[in-house]
Formats: C-alpha cells, sequence, structure tokens
C-alpha cells in the first residue's frame, strides 16, 4: 500500500493504492474515470492509452506507484468547457468509429501524434496508430479523421 | 495480478542492496508487467530503477557509443548523435513495438530479458558492445546465454551498454504481420577488421552466424552470401514460420542489410 498523488486532467487526485495496482485500474477505479478502456490487457490493443507528462502510453501497463507525482491526462480532460476536442469532432464527422470501444485510445494516441507531428502523412499516421487496434472501421475513416483534426489544431 | 512491493531506488547501490532471490528490476516494464499479469512471473520486491539519473542518457566518443541502460527506446531513435554516429541503432529503436513501447520501454530492459526475437541485442553482437553492470564489464559475445539468459548474476544491474561505431551497419528484420516482432531480424556491421552478421528470431537467443561474417569479411558485398544453404536444425519452427523458411529468411534479411550498408 502506498500513496498515489497525480496530478489528473488538471485536478490534484491522491489515494491510497496496493503497489499492484495498475494506472488503468487507479484511473477506472478509484478515480472513476471509465473512458479509459481496457480492451486486451495485454498492452496490445491501445484502448487504454492516456497521456503520462505530455507522451502517450499504454495504462494497463504502467503501476500507478511507477507514475507517482506525474501529469495525466484521459479522454475525459481534452474537452475544454463543455467543447469537445478538435480531435474528437473530427472522428464525429467522419465516421472515424463505429463501436467506440476503441475510441478513447485512438484518440489520446492521435493527439499525441499531432503534438509530435503537426502535419503527418497517411503512412505517418499509419505507422503511429501502430498500437492501436480497431475492429469496425478499417482505419480509413480514423486517418482521415486525424488529418482533418491536423488542420484545425 | 499478485500484489508485490514497489521500491525506487535512488542509486545503483541502492537497488542491488533491495535485490533478493524473489525480486526484480523494473525499468519500462514492458515485459516484467504483462509477465506478471499472466502469472508467469511473481515477485515479492520490484525494484525502480527509472529513477537513477545516472542510468540514462547518450554519450558518443570518437570510437563508442555509451547508452544509460533506462533510456528509452525514443530517446536513442530521437537522438541526432545516435543517428549520426550509428544511423541503423536508431533505426532500430524506431522500428520496436509501437510509439506508447517506445515511450516506456528501455534498452537495458530489453537487453536484461534476452527475448529471443528482441531487436537490441543483434546490435550488441554486431557492434562489439561492452555491457557495463554495476559490478563489471561484460562482451555481449560472452552477456546473451540462451533463451530469456544472461550472464547477470541476482543482484547484478546494468548501468550502460557501449556499442563500438562500425565503419557501415544495417539492421534487417522480417516482422510478425500482426504483432511486428521479429520473425527473423539480422544486423550486419562491418567494423575496420572483420564483419559481424548478428542474427535475432531465428533460434532460441542471439548469434553470430561465422559463415556468413567469414564470407562478409573476405568481400564485402550480398553475391557473396547469395544462395547460401544454413543449417536449419536449431531453427525455431512454430505457426508463424517454419525453421526452413527462417533459415532462408537470415539470408535474405543478411543480403538486404549488406545492400542497405
Amino acid at each position: 500500500m502506498g500513496k498515489i498523488s497525480l496530478e489528473v486532467n488538471g485536478r490534484k487526485v491522491e489515494k491510497e493504492a496496493s503497489d499492484n495496482t495498475l494506472l488503468s485500474t487507479f484511473l477506472r477505479e478509484h478515480l472513476q474515470l471509465t473512458g479509459t478502456h481496457i480492451g486486451c490487457d495485454t498492452s496490445q490493443c491501445g484502448a487504454c492509452v492516456v497521456h503520462v507528462d505530455g507522451n502517450s502510453l499504454k495504462s494497463c501497463t504502467a503501476l500507478a506507484a511507477d507514475v507517482n507525482g506525474s501529469k495525466v491526462t484521459t479522454i475525459e480532460g481534452l474537452e475544454t468547457n463543455g467543447k469537445m476536442h478538435p480531435m474528437q469532432e473530427a472522428f464525429k464527422k467522419l465516421h472515424g468509429l463505429q463501436c467506440g470501444f476503441c475510441t478513447p485510445g485512438m484518440v489520446m494516441s492521435a493527439v499525441d501524434l499531432l503534438q509530435k507531428n503537426k502535419k503527418p502523412s497517411d503512412t505517418e499516421i499509419r505507422d503511429w496508430l501502430e498500437g492501436n487496434i480497431c475492429r469496425c472501421t478499417g482505419y480509413q475513416n480514423i486517418v482521415s479523421a486525424v488529418k482533418e483534426a491536423a488542420t484545425k489544431m | 495480478m499478485k500484489d508485490f512491493n514497489y521500491h525506487s531506488a535512488k542509486d545503483s547501490k541502492e537497488a542491488s542492496k533491495l535485490a533478493s532471490s524473489s525480486s526484480a528490476f523494473l525499468a519500462g516494464g514492458m515485459t516484467t508487467i504483462p509477465s506478471m499479469k499472466l502469472g508467469l512471473a511473481t515477485y515479492k520486491d520490484l525494484i525502480d530503477i527509472k529513477n537513477i539519473k545516472k542510468l540514462s542518457g547518450i554519450k558518443v566518443s570518437g570510437k563508442s557509443v555509451t547508452i544509460g541502460a533506462a533510456t528509452k527506446h525514443v530517446e536513442v531513435s530521437n537522438s541526432k548523435d545516435v543517428k549520426k554516429a550509428i544511423p541503423s541503432l536508431s533505426s532500430l529503436a524506431e522500428g520496436i513495438g509501437d510509439p506508447q513501447v517506445r515511450n516506456r520501454g528501455t534498452i537495458g530492459g530489453s537487453i536484461a530479458n534476452n527475448d529471443p526475437s528482441a531487436d537490441y541485442p543483434s546490435a550488441c553482437i554486431a557492434l562489439n558492445a561492452t555491457i557495463h553492470t554495476n559490478e563489471r564489464k561484460i562482451e555481449a559475445a560472452k552477456f546473451f546465454k540462451g533463451m530469456f539468459e544472461t550472464a547477470l548474476k541476482k543482484g547484478e544491474l546494468i548501468e550502460a551498454i557501449e556499442f563500438q561505431i562500425p565503419e557501415k551497419s544495417s539492421y534487417q528484420k522480417h516482422p510478425n504481420p500482426a504483432s511486428r516482432y521479429a520473425i527473423v531480424g539480422v544486423y550486419v556491421a562491418k567494423h575496420k577488421g572483420d564483419v559481424n552478421v548478428a542474427v535475432t528470431g531465428a533460434k532460441s537467443c542471439v548469434y553470430n552466424d561465422k559463415e556468413m561474417s567469414k564470407a562478409l569479411s573476405g568481400n564485402f558485398s550480398s553475391s557473396s552470401i547469395d544462395g547460401m544453404d544454413l543449417d536449419s536444425s536449431e531453427m525455431n519452427n512454430d505457426m508463424h514460420a517454419s525453421a526452413e523458411f527462417r533459415a532462408s529468411l537470415v539470408v535474405t534479411q543478411a543480403k538486404k542489410a549488406v545492400d542497405a550498408c
């Protein structure tokens, strides 16, 4: 057991958690931020991607203790004053989702890409999203959505 | 995942003092955490070494590139110094896993784990690396002992990996179509005296293919290994690739690497 102190979506949080608590579990079960999804739970599918200190990572494969003291952004932290983030808008507009299960991770990965590469090519988008698996869309509309968001960010 | 005690070590001394027969060092955790979640490994203590400052960073001298054990793949692939000194090492790092894995995974973790299809061990063999631990220096050729086995003793911690800068080098891999790990990866490095052809993914442990190294040391051209018939009896044989296919892939990837040098 130990104290986990994080800044999650701009809010300071402090909770006791056992040392084997995964960041994904901490977010979902201790903070009730269930927008972060757990798909495969083996760090393959990317549904659990969040940002830690500005970089995307798979929260099912990081210990909460391991990121203690960090700034975390989840899908819930993207909106401003009730307005969707341009990446979320683009996914909605261009049908970058069907069932929506992979979407939180897909959006968080894509936002990280645009932080590092403002105008990615189709190949760069596909390469970057290698760790995010979607079983509905066939990826085409996801790539289009990321390109659209790149013009708005 | 079974519970354990998490420790964050300040320095190598503290890390090795905390180590016991039921502990593991934690770097990026890209293998350790999934293995523990699946119940393949259990530890009483996890000793996080990421916060030890001395273990991160890249130093380039005239003859070598030294990378701290806790340096992340993304740092190696983005490093201008590495790109300039050993471009193939930078592109190897860029090809590991996916961006999220590269944001967490470390070079020391990859080497200490010694997965039979990991990319970095081939770089160590091809680039005559020296593994610096908190106790000694180990030549790469004596470090990788077998499947998931290394020369590391309990509580011994990798601090840095020193790669010899080659005249020319290239790493080529045939990735698994779904998971992208190396079904076969070949790292060719031409040094002043000789050529190393390090192979990962093909057998239970990374190795230096003496036959191809010798042929290429005599004549550094892909024609000198063209059509070489490698012994496949010790090669991995699974649903992804038969041993014979792997033997053929080793030659194909080696030729690609020589041509890309």
